[in-house]
């Protein structure tokens, strides 16, 4: 369970900051009147819906570091043999990156104002994600093919169970692509559209980043780099 | 400061309050059905709650019955048995508590005390409820899917969760239970966002943090722990069900079952209790904060005084939801963890007791030379001080691994924890109802029914819970079917187990008159007003009672902290959140 502490450690540490801007220390009994509140307009400088997907984001976090926790505890088990990484999700890779730099140009696009660059990027973000995920089944296919099957080893059966999840999370995602993309084709992009399409943006490189921390534990690397911090702690 | 304009009396002017654009329904069901408004997806919320919550009452009395007067029933087999265990702890402790606390009273009171006109994701709440109630639905299926419910024990242990020995294992059940925890999971999330979110953003202006009500910081803390230890649950579910479907062996060790060697093999069942209870042990607090915020305002108000050490109670909710994510193994002392682990989770546990304590110390502080009203609300506050101190108090007992060991598994770990997270939240909800059912419907409950319920409830939760420490004691295991002939057990021990379940049925019926009290008042009780117990909090300060859809006319603005009571020379005993007042009427003036 030590990542999914260090995990929460990490959100502990932000809420403390958070927590620390937020005058704990005043002594409300003393204080009547305005001048205290440290939002004079009695408004927030955040969208409430950044701020929504942002403690969702943590959610999604918290889950993912357990499933990678749960993975590290039934690894030291002796029935374990590495499920070896077939070479398309490395292309997979490369085309969820893709997708997020896509997503990325569509909100620049849209902040200058270019309405027709933004609408062709976030298409094409569209399809980056398709293929991801037609992608993924084809990883999953070669797998069974050359015999890892899920229940087979519980590597096999963490990575269907992993990957599987993190495609429904995209698929969530591209959901809410569509959404988008319906809601700004006929219409100048405003800045509500704008909104939507940089919460689509962080959506995505939130999920690239999942998706590269679940490569790294897949290929090995990252229980080699606990290995080797072990080795500098004793 | 410079951007405040302020009238001739130190009022703000309502100009710069920006105002929300609100849906608004167009049809009697958008209205009362699929609402959006929060305060109908609360009412939806405690109903459903309480609803399935008297299905888990009833299994109470069925498991009583059976303990009582061991094979007197013939319907009730070891099987039924285990399935009415586990229907009624799962049933209580999420769809009822979790539930209750988070959906009903989150929902309604978030927006209203913050003074907001909603919460900032209306769809999304409302989503929540229907998910929740498809949740409930697939659970309260179970008991009709062939089979049966499970009967695994609410914390659902593999491997004999789903193995042919268990009711439910082989059959629908506990995939059953296992969709609806999942349920539950997504639904809550939505609200969860809500209810953070609607905090962070929603609140009005003047309302700092530290002007919360105590309520609002409870269910807070409870929702952003909510949501991080879900998952934890989540993760258990999907795992659990892949092993029962697919076959994999996530927590299944190689196992003979009939004499029949299964699929399964180098599963860890220890690893499923580390996830679960990773979501278990924060899910005590989930329960126990919005209890411990909402029975600091009960006391406040019907003690007509400010609360004792309003920042330290907010730090110790804060600290208390922190520390309760690194105590969840000491559930685990005989699961044969490193001894030096759970020394770790015996100090973390102890260090919890800290912050508690200083809270109790700060309700009894409140109450010191208080004008104390003995209202209904204020009658359960008090009884859930009292409950809660004893049912800690066997905490500590059970949080040393030395003590723990020999009583693990007995009754008094049962009655260990229906004090300290059964009664003890359940007394606060009932107070809590007592004291919000006139805002919710302008009207007043019925004393006499609320003191015959309080008086059953209180005095008889007792005569269930505290023998059953003595039995524990005496070693009295807990989850058997029955006892037998045993040389430690006395004759005694027979008797008093018929005596608790005498006691059991009657608290139970009890309840119905709390129910009864709850329909008849809606139209009969007594027309309450605005503000019946001259709180300061801003959901008594509506334009209207019941409050209408977006909940004001004009955006409050906030002037003061929540407990201004009986502030010197203030010409009435409360002064209300919203009222601007001048400076000088504070308590450093009059001091």
């Amino acid at each position: 369970m030590s990542v999914t502490l260090i995990f929460l450690a990490v959100v502990a540490a932000i809420a403390g900051w958070w927590l620390s801007q937020q005058r704990m220390m005043s002594k409300p009994w003393l204080e009547v009147g305005h001048h205290h509140d440290p939002r004079p307009q009695g408004r927030h400088p955040i969208e409430p819906a950044k701020l929504g997907l942002g403690v969702f984001l943590a959610v999604v976090g918290a889950l993912f570091t357990l499933f990678i926790s749960a993975y590290f505890m039934r690894m030291a088990s002796t029935d374990w043999w590495s499920t070896p990484m077939p070479k398309l999700l490395w292309v997979n890779t490369a085309v969820l990156a893709t997708g997020s730099l896509l997503l990325h140009a569509a909100k620049v696009s849209a902040e200058h104002h270019r309405d027709d660059a933004s609408r062709t990027a976030l298409i094409a973000a569209l399809a980056a994600g398709l293929a991801f995920l037609v992608g993924q089944v084809f990883a999953w296919r070669e797998l069974t093919d050359a015999g890892y099957l899920l229940a087979g080893n519980p590597a096999n059966s963490f990575f269907y169970m992993i990957t599987g999840m993190h495609g429904l999370h995209i698929v969530g995602g591209l959901v809410a692509l569509t959404r988008t993309i319906l809601a700004t084709r006929a219409r100048p992009i405003d800045e509500r559209a704008t909104l939507s399409i940089t919460l689509c943006a962080t959506y995505w490189h939130f999920m690239l980043a999942v998706w590269l921390v679940l490569f790294g534990l897949f290929s090995g690397w990252a229980s080699d780099f606990i290995d080797l911090c072990r080795q500098i702690l004793t | 400061m410079v951007d405040i304009r302020s009238g001739t009396d130190g009022a703000l002017e309502h100009a710069e309050v920006e105002d929300v654009e609100l849906y608004h329904p167009h049809s009697w069901w958008t209205r009362y059905v699929f609402s959006q408004d929060a305060k109908i997806i609360a009412v939806q919320y405690a109903s459903t709650a309480i609803a399935i919550g008297m299905v888990a009452l009833v299994l109470s009395w069925l498991m009583r019955l059976q303990l009582g007067y061991p094979g007197a029933f013939a319907f009730i087999d070891a099987e039924r048995y285990y399935q009415f265990i586990t229907m009624h702890g799962m049933i209580m402790v999420i769809y009822l508590l979790t539930a209750l606390f988070l959906g009903g009273f989150g929902n309604y009171l978030i927006p209203l005390m913050l003074g907001a006109r909603d919460m900032v994701f209306p769809y999304a709440n409302m989503l929540s409820y229907w998910i929740y109630l498809l949740a409930v639905l697939v659970l309260a299926a179970s008991f009709f899917a062939p089979g049966g419910p499970t009967g695994a024990g609410w914390t659902l242990y593999p491997p004999q969760a789903v193995l042919s020995g268990t009711p439910g294992g082989k059959d629908w059940g506990i995939l059953l239970m296992l969709s609806s925890l999942i349920l539950f999971i997504i639904g809550f999330t939505m609200g969860g966002l809500n209810y953070v979110v609607t905090v962070l953003q929603g609140r009005a202006r003047g309302m700092t943090l530290m002007r919360m009500p105590l309520t609002i910081w409870g269910i807070f803390t409870a929702t952003v722990m909510a949501l991080l230890a879900f998952p934890a649950l989540f993760v258990a579910c999907v795992m659990m069900m892949f092993d029962r479907v697919l076959g994999t062996s996530f927590f299944m060790p190689a196992i003979v079952e009939m004499g029949e060697q299964l699929q399964h093999g180098g599963g860890s069942p220890i690893l499923f209790q580390h996830l679960f209870w990773f979501f278990g042990h924060p899910e005590v607090y989930i329960v126990a904060l919005p209890a411990f915020g909402i029975v600091s305002d009960l006391i406040s108000t019907h003690a007509r005084k400010n609360i004792f050490g309003y920042r330290m109670m907010v730090w110790a909710i804060v600290i208390i939801g922190a520390l309760s994510f690194v105590v969840w193994a000491h559930h685990m002392y005989v699961s044969g963890m490193n001894p030096y682990f759970g020394f770790f989770f015996a100090t973390t546990t102890l260090i919890i007791a800290v912050p508690t304590a200083l809270k109790v110390y700060n309700w009894v502080l409140t109450l010191w030379r208080g004008d104390i009203h003995l209202t209904l609300p204020m009658l359960f506050a008090l009884a859930f001080i009292v409950t809660f101190v004893n049912g800690g108090l066997t905490g500590l007992f059970l949080g040393n691994v030395v003590v723990d060991v020999p009583l693990s598994d007995t009754m008094f770990v049962v009655a260990h924890f229906h004090m300290v997270m059964g009664v003890a939240p359940i007394l606060v909800i009932f107070g809590a109802i007592y004291h919000w059912y006139p805002k919710v419907t302008g009207r007043m409950l019925n004393e006499a029914m609320g003191q015959l319920h309080f008086w059953i409830t209180f005095v008889g939760a007792y005569l269930i819970f505290f023998p059953m420490h003595y039995l524990g004691l005496i070693g009295v295991p807990r989850r058997y079917y029955e006892m037998g002939e045993t040389a430690f057990m006395p004759a005694s021990a027979h008797t008093l187990n018929e005596f608790i379940t005498i006691a059991a049925l009657i608290v139970g019926a009890a309840q119905i008159v709390f129910l009864f009290n709850l329909v008849w008042c809606i139209r009969h009780g007594r027309d309450a007003g605005g503000n019946p117990w001259r709180a300061t909090t801003l959901e008594w300060q509506t334009p209207e009672t019941p409050p209408r859809h977006g909940n004001w006319k004009e955006l409050p603005v906030v002037y003061r902290w929540a407990y201004d009571y009986s502030v010197p020379g203030a010409p009435e005993d409360f002064i209300p959140q919203n009222q601007p007042g001048p400076d000088n009427l504070t308590r450093e003036a009059a001091t």
